[in-house]
């Protein structure tokens, strides 16, 4: 086949491939265009159910109480996704950064400060858009700011400390939902008076640990244990 | 017509628009980019349609769905650029390696 047929193949493709894609974006536009004026989804019964749910914002309380499932398998995901990176190789040895005064002042005042707001938004997630996983991103970018920085993970943490840390998350979840499951028969089955700080308890747990992970994930690779 | 439909149609033309990408180009890191721009627009759509109807609260389970969602999107890209930088690492290239050179 001649470098023109080839072309020419390949222009085809592209008009196939663009109308297949404009039919399929039409479907689907379709759909969403032919949806019911009034359905009333899920929101009647969350909201019915709020009293029983121990905090006050319906968010949170889908997260980790209706669905409480989900948000425990989305913990699994994390850890699994960093196993994974960990398994392909060890961090890149990455060029010792001597940060300028301007970041290293600049980094010096901000991660405190970024600490405090993860547990502002973990805090104010029982009754205001918040929770676990803005306050564990907020946790996760002020360590990869430390990272990018040229701070070095000290040699004790990245033995069972570290590895303590990311699984916390998931075990806090599991022994509490195996703790209320002796007790009232269902897997995370809150009774709705300890309801409240369970779900403290649980998010916290979820906030280092997915803080720990990201950052973890940033780094690309299983850090090494004899640095 | 109201605006979050507006919003939802927009997240099916970024899905599109990622999936067009995701097809046409053979760089991985191209891939992985638009993947997650078919992501956003999955995403788009969720939250758009949980404040469909006007006069009502927001819909929290689909928002609770997507703030699951970008956590899970987050830590997948981390795990396909580690495998891309190891793919690398042993190939020499950024593609997968039936496919021919190109773009």
């Amino acid at each position: 086949m001649s470098v023109a047929d080839r072309n020419r193949l390949a222009l085809l493709f592209r008009w196939v491939l663009l109308l297949l894609l404009l039919a399929l974006a039409g479907g689907l536009a379709y759909a969403l265009l032919s949806l019911p004026d009034q359905a009333p989804g899920l929101s009647e019964r969350v909201t019915a159910n709020m009293e029983r749910s121990g905090v006050r914002n319906p968010v949170t309380a889908v997260l980790l109480n209706f669905r409480g499932y989900d948000t425990l398998l989305e913990m699994g995901v994390l850890l699994v996704a960093l196993l994974g990176v960990w398994s392909l190789g060890t961090a890149a040895q990455q060029r010792r950064v001597v940060p300028e005064p301007v970041l290293s002042f600049l980094v010096g005042g901000l991660v405190p400060v970024m600490i405090l707001m993860a547990g502002y938004l973990l805090w104010t997630g029982a009754h205001a858009p918040g929770g676990a996983f803005q306050a564990g991103s907020v946790l996760a970018a002020s360590g990869i700011l430390l990272l990018l920085s040229g701070k070095r993970l000290p040699a004790w943490l990245p033995g069972r400390s570290l590895r303590f840390v990311l699984v916390l998350g998931l075990g806090v979840f599991v022994a509490v939902g195996v703790t209320l499951m002796s007790a009232s028969g269902l897997f995370l089955q809150y009774p709705s008076s300890l309801a409240g700080g369970l779900i403290l308890f649980v998010e916290a747990a979820a906030t280092l640990s997915i803080g720990v992970t990201l950052s973890a994930l940033f780094l690309g690779g299983r850090p090494d244990q004899g640095e | 017509m109201n605006s979050s439909l507006l919003y939802a149609l927009a997240g099916v033309g970024l899905f599109t628009l990622g999936l067009y990408a995701l097809i046409v180009h053979t760089h991985l890191l191209r891939k992985i980019l638009a993947i997650n721009v078919m992501g956003s627009g999955v995403f788009l759509v969720l939250v758009a349609l949980g404040g469909r109807i006007p006069g009502t609260p927001p819909d929290p389970v689909p928002h609770a769905m997507v703030i699951t969602g970008i956590v899970v999107a987050v830590s997948a890209t981390a795990l396909a650029l580690a495998l891309m930088l190891r793919l690398r690492a042993e190939t020499g290239q950024e593609r997968l390696p039936e496919e021919p050179s190109g773009y």
